[in-house]
């Protein structure tokens, strides 16, 4: 996992959010326009560029109780206005695993 | 089995109630993660992706069934039903919460079972063959001696704080299974011509970014010796160890850079300093360990019993049989693989369900005991022969009689992009693939013993590099994309693989597997000759051309 520091040096390509996992559970979170964190991704807040992604990963990592490990992580945006995630490694965090599970949720 | 003493038993309970503690200051923000990512990695704790993940060590791969019903509660109750038995003799859940979790180690701390030396740099769990004490022709039952190391490097300050996490297994067998040539340091029992018990002793082997195959150090330690010979590799390790740098900071990295000849002429200097200190051992302290092992009141039973004669008549009994019994030390007993590679699932997973029905089954055909082996499959050590077709059947309905042990569906694979937040690439979808192209027993049983591992990053957790088809998952741009590599083996012959050439995609591994195997079928000069010992014989060469010239 790409540590936050090494990230600032990091420009971004597109539309970002800062993911991480919340730290009472574990889940995957979103930081959200609002100072929180939310399971949510069309709740995450969309940076756009390296100062703005800047700004709201150091205020991510400042909130170390609510979640962990927080680093940018690529978006896409669909017509629609729908916010997805912008690789594979993002989908199945976002989705879960691909594998089914071995017993019923 | 092993009966733990009090002092055991009072070490597991007080570090129980320490994380308690911490996990409390963490939730309340006295701790910051930064802090308290080292104590939670010292308890087996992980981040991947989805959640944390819980490692759980099995020593020497030895469960009595309470302790496997108490895993399949943990699985229960707090996470989602299953876990996933690793290719170290341990058990791993992929969804627990921090919160919970002292919980589930106070659960688990009343049966005897922990998560020490299971993550962070120090002494990992040592790991056996998981048929010791039961296979036919050991030397001794080595886990007196893997419970001498780990008692002795258990929370041992020296250890705790190495420049790279460390690992041993060790085999009193001349067929290895506990693939004892890629540890760091590698223990296989034997007896000099005096007929006393020691150990030919390998070092610096090791998989990850820079495999290596672990070289004999020292072709004799007795028994006396092992702790101060151990000690003095690890000594020279400390204070030659890359801890600079993460990625030249494992032993073998050592070995190979000052040669293994240099190397042991340091350990021998070292060693000849300490090996009369406290640290050789009285044989006492060996029989107190020995007397701590119990083993089952085997009964005199016929070697074929007439159960077994009469249900070698069913075809799916005899398939079954074939590959996943094996001979037992005692006449007219077996040991049983139970495979835990049912085709189109995820290696490895067991649900809590068949845990503690496995539970049930171990009471009543294995004397209550269960192993673990680093095949990702389980055993049942003590079964008698006139059971195996009742097992069978009780197997079978649960799940766990796939006859495909050692054959091509027995895969070995990581988590892998599912999962883990190091990965490239995916593992565990490419080995369901796998396993459902190759689902037709006969065809499976026509390619014989053919050894696959998948990897999903460089880690190397999946073994690829000693499969006799190694597949790792690597990225370009953006992309999954899979190594091939074929004539990797990780027993007593232990090699690394060589790549057939370029990576190809996610859809197309299975196809080239199938290429790969349809090769073998062609080339192999009978049908004895495995798959291993084709790649040998031709070199990669004729695989390579096979797959590529279409593609
Ligand atoms: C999902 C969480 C996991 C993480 C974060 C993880 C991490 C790692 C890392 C970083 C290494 C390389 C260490 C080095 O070369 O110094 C490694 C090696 C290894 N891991 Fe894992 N691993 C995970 C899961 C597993 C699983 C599920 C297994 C068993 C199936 C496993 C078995 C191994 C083995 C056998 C090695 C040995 C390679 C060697 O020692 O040379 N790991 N792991
Ligand atoms: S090999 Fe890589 S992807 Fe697989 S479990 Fe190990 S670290 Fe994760």
């Amino acid at each position: 996992m790409t540590s936050p520091l090494e990230q600032k040096k990091i420009k971004i390509a597109g539309p970002s959010v800062v993911t991480a996992n919340r730290t009472w559970d574990g889940i995957v979170v979103y930081r959200t326009a609002a100072n929180g964190w939310s399971a949510e991704l069309s709740e995450a807040a969309i940076v756009r560029n390296s100062d703005e992604a800047k700004a709201l990963l150091a205020e991510s990592v400042a909130d170390d109780v609510g979640a962990i490990g927080p680093y940018i992580a690529p978006v896409r945006i669909g017509e629609d206005g729908k916010v997805q995630p912008g690789n594979l490694r993002e989908q199945i965090r976002r989705t879960g695993v691909t594998i089914g599970s071995p017993v019923q949720v | 089995m092993y009966a733990y003493d009090e002092i055991d038993r009072t070490l597991v309970n007080e570090r129980v109630s320490e994380f308690r503690d911490q996990v409390k200051r963490r939730l309340s923000g006295e701790l910051t993660e930064d802090e308290f990512k080292i104590l939670r990695l010292q308890n087996g704790v992980y981040l991947q992706l989805h959640a944390y993940m819980f490692r759980v060590a099995i020593p020497y791969g030895t469960l009595a069934s309470n302790q496997l019903r108490a895993l399949a509660h943990v699985a229960r109750k707090y996470d989602r039903g299953y876990g996933h038995f690793t290719t170290r003799q341990n058990i791993q859940f992929n969804w627990i919460k921090l919160a919970e979790l002292p919980d589930a180690l106070a659960d688990l701390a009343e049966v005897g079972i922990h998560a020490m030396q299971t993550s962070g740099n120090n002494m990992r769990n040592v790991t056996s063959d998981q048929w010791t004490g039961v296979a036919p022709g050991e030397i001794e039952d080595p886990r007196i001696w893997s419970e001498l190391i780990r008692q002795h490097t258990t929370l041992h300050p020296e250890f705790s704080f190495l420049p790279r996490k460390f690992k041993i297994a060790i085999t009193a067998s001349d067929h290895d299974r506990a693939a004892i040539k890629i540890h760091d340091i590698g223990l296989k029992l034997i007896k000099n011509e005096k007929g006393e018990t020691g150990f030919e002793v390998l070092v610096g082997g090791g998989l990850g970014r820079t495999p290596f195959i672990g070289k004999t150090i020292k072709h004799f330690v007795h028994g006396r010796d092992i702790l101060s010979y151990i000690e003095a590799i690890l000594r020279v390790y400390n204070q030659y160890g890359r801890r600079d740098n993460i990625y030249k900071a494992r032993i073998k990295i050592l070995v190979h850079e000052l040669g293994i000849e240099k190397f042991s002429r340091e350990v021998e200097d070292e060693w000849q300093h300490i090996r009369n200190s406290s640290l050789q051992i009285d044989d006492e302290v060996i029989e107190d360990i020995r007397s701590r092992f119990t083993y089952p009141a085997y009964e005199k039973l016929p070697h074929m019993p007439d159960e077994l004669r009469q249900a070698a008549a069913d075809p799916g009994f005899e398939a079954w049989r074939k590959n996943s019994v094996a001979p037992h030390k005692v006449q007219g007993y077996s040991i049983v693989t139970v495979s835990l590679k049912p085709i189109g699932a995820p290696p490895g997973d067991a649900t809590a369900e068949q845990m503690d029905a496995l539970a049930d089954l171990a009471d009543k055909y294995s004397f209550g005991e269960i192993r673990v082996g680093h095949e990702q499959n389980l055993a049942l050590p003590h079964v008698a022969k006139r059971d195996l077709p009742a097992l069978w059947k009780a197997l079978n309905r649960l799940g766990l009689a796939t006859p495909n042990v050692n054959l091509i569906t027995d895969i070995i694979a990581c988590p892998g992009l599912d999962y883990c937040s190091l990965a490239n690439a995916r593992s565990i979808p490419i080995a369901q693939e796998l396993t459902r192209r190759f689902s037709n027993h006969e065809l499976a049983n026509l390619i014989g013993r053919l050894h696959i591992n998948i990897s999903g990053c460089i880690n190397a957790c999946g073994h690829h590099h000693v499969g006799h088809i190694g597949i790792l998952g690597v990225e370009k741009n953006g992309e999954e994309v899979y190594q091939i590599t074929i004539g990797g083996r990780a027993d007593e012959s232990a090699a690394l693989g060589n790549l057939i050439g370029p990576g190809v995609k996610f859809d197309e591994v299975a196809d080239v597997i199938e290429d790969v195997v349809e090769a073998y079928l062609a080339l192999r000069e009978r049908p004895e000759e495995l798959f291993i010992d084709t790649v040998k014989r031709l070199g990669v060469e004729p695989f390579k051309e096979r797959v590529y010239a279409t593609r």
